[in-house]
C-alpha cells in the first residue's frame, strides 16, 4: 500500500467526489420531477397517456443506463441536441432514474386504500382535491423509503458517466490507475468516498422517513 | 448530419456477434452470482466470527461502491498481483460477484424464514448440521427467492454493459466498433438498446415461465 501516494492524489478525489455530489442532487431532482409526471401518466384517466407512461418505464429500465446516455451523447448532435458531457449526464441519467421513480411513486399511491378516495369523492371532492389532499399525504410517507433505495442506486449510476468523460469519482480513480499503476489505492480512495456519501445520505432518509411518520 | 438507417446492414454481422458475447457474459455471470449467492448467504449466517464479520465488510464495500469502479479493481488490480485474466473473465467476475452479493441478501432473508421445524426435523432424522442446509433449508430457500433474483439477473444483463469499458467485445462494444467505422452513433447506440431490450423482454419471458412452474410444485 503505497500512502505517500494517496496523500499525494487525495485532493483531487475531493473535488471529483463534489462532482459525484452535485451530479447525483441534480440527477436526483429530474428524476423526482420525471418520476412524479411518469406515475400520474401511469395513473391517469386517459388510454394515451397510459400507455406513453408504461412505455416509458419499460424501455428505459428495459436498456442499459450506459447505452441511454452514449445516444444522448454520441447520438444527440445527429438529431440536433448538443450537450457537454455533464449536462448529457445529468438529463440521462435523471430521465433513467425517473423511469424507476416512476414505479416506486405510483406503487405508493395505488397501496393507499381505495376507501380512501371514495370516501373523498363523497364528500364533494373533485378528483383533483382527493388526490392532492387525501391520497397524495398519506402516499408521501410510503415513498420515502423506497425513494431512498433509488436514490442509492441513482448515485451508484452516476459512475457511468466516467464514460463519457465527467471527471468525477470514477473517472478520476480510472486516470489515476493508468498513470500510477495502483489500482487497491485508487480504489481504496474513490470507495471510500463512495461509501461516505451512500452512507451519509442513507442516514438522511431514515432520518426524514422517522419525520413524516405519525405514530 | 441527419439519419440514415441503411448503414446497419453492412455492419449487423458484428452487432449480432456482440449479442451473442453479451449473452454469453450475462448467462456465466449469472450462474456465478447464483452459486455465489448462496455460498455467501451460508457464510453470513452461520460461518464463525472470524469469517463472517471481514465478508460483511467485503459485502458493505460491493454494495456500496459502483460497479464500474469494481470492474476497473478487478480488471487492473488483478494484472497489478500477476494474475493476467481476459478480459472477458474479469468481466465476469466483477459482474458475478457483484449481483452475488445482492442475490446473496435475498437468499438469507430467505433462509432465515425457512421454517425453525424444518431445520430441527432435519437434525432428528438424523442428519448433520451442513446437510440439513444444503439438503432441507437452503433448497426450500431458494426456491422462495426465484422470482426477486430473476429481477436482479434481469439488472445483471443490462450491467453487462459495463464491461465494454474493460474492452470485452460484447454488444455496447461492437456498437461502438461500427460507430468507428461509420461514424453514426445514433443508429448504431439506437440498434444496441433495441437488442438489449429484445433480450430484456426473452428474460422476462422466461422469468414467467419458471414462476409458473414454481407456483404448480407447490
Amino acid at each position: 500500500m503505497d500512502f505517500d501516494l494517496i496523500v499525494r492524489v487525495y485532493p483531487f478525489f475531493i473535488d471529483a467526489a463534489g462532482v459525484t455530489i452535485l451530479l447525483s442532487a441534480l440527477t436526483a431532482l429530474l428524476g423526482l420531477a420525471c418520476g412524479a409526471l411518469g406515475a400520474a401518466a401511469r395513473l391517469s384517466r386517459f388510454a394515451l397517456a397510459r400507455f406513453v407512461g408504461a412505455t416509458y418505464v419499460s424501455v428505459f429500465r428495459g436498456t442499459p443506463a450506459l447505452i441511454q446516455l452514449f445516444i444522448l451523447y454520441f447520438g444527440g448532435p445527429q438529431i440536433g441536441i448538443e450537450l457537454d458531457a455533464f449536462e448529457a449526464g445529468v438529463i440521462g441519467l435523471g430521465i433513467n432514474a425517473g423511469a424507476y421513480m416512476t414505479e416506486t411513486i405510483r406503487g405508493a399511491i395505488i397501496s393507499i386504500d381505495k376507501g380512501q378516495k371514495e370516501a373523498a369523492r363523497t364528500l364533494g371532492l373533485s378528483r383533483w382535491q382527493a388526490m392532492y389532499k387525501i391520497i397524495l399525504p398519506q402516499a408521501a410517507r410510503l415513498m420515502v423509503r423506497p425513494l431512498g433505495v433509488n436514490l442509492n442506486m441513482l448515485i451508484k449510476a452516476t459512475a457511468l458517466v466516467a464514460a463519457i468523460s465527467v471527471v468525477e469519482l470514477t473517472y478520476t480513480a480510472q486516470r489515476y490507475i493508468g498513470s500510477t499503476y495502483k489500482p487497491f489505492e485508487m480504489f481504496l480512495l474513490a470507495g471510500i468516498l463512495y461509501m461516505i456519501i451512500i452512507y451519509a445520505t442513507g442516514r438522511a432518509v431514515a432520518w426524514l422517513d422517522r419525520r413524516v411518520q405519525i405514530t | 448530419m441527419g439519419l440514415d438507417f441503411t448503414v446497419i446492414p453492412k455492419h449487423i454481422d458484428i452487432i449480432l456477434l456482440g449479442c451473442l458475447w453479451t449473452i454469453a457474459i450475462t448467462a456465466a455471470a449469472a450462474l456465478l452470482s447464483f452459486f455465489g449467492g448462496i455460498f455467501f448467504a451460508v457464510i453470513a449466517l452461520y460461518a464463525p466470527a472470524v469469517i463472517r464479520l471481514p465478508f460483511r465488510l467485503f459485502e458493505w464495500v460491493f454494495m456500496g461502491t459502483p460497479l464500474l469502479l469494481q470492474l476497473f479493481l478487478i480488471y487492473f488490480g488483478l494484472v497489478q498481483i500477476g494474475v493476467d485474466l481476459p478480459a472477458f473473465v474479469a468481466g465476469v467476475i466483477g459482474l458475478g460477484l457483484h449481483f452475488a452479493v445482492y442475490n446473496s441478501e435475498l437468499i438469507q432473508t430467505a433462509i432465515l424464514s425457512v421454517d425453525k421445524g424444518q431445520m430441527e426435523a432435519a437434525r432428528t432424522v438424523g442428519l448433520s448440521r451442513g446437510q440439513a442446509l444444503r439438503k432441507v433449508v437452503v433448497p426450500q430457500a431458494v426456491r422462495a427467492v426465484i422470482p426477486p433474483i430473476g429481477n436482479n439477473m434481469i439488472a445483471l444483463l443490462k450491467d453487462s454493459a459495463l464491461v465494454s469499458v474493460i474492452g470485452v467485445s460484447e454488444l455496447t462494444l461492437s456498437a461502438q466498433r461500427a460507430i468507428g467505422a461509420t461514424y453514426r452513433p445514433f443508429e448504431f447506440y439506437i440498434l444496441a438498446a433495441a437488442f438489449y431490450y429484445a433480450i430484456n423482454l426473452g428474460m422476462e419471458w422466461v422469468q414467467r415461465k419458471i414462476e409458473r412452474r414454481i407456483a404448480l410444485s407447490r
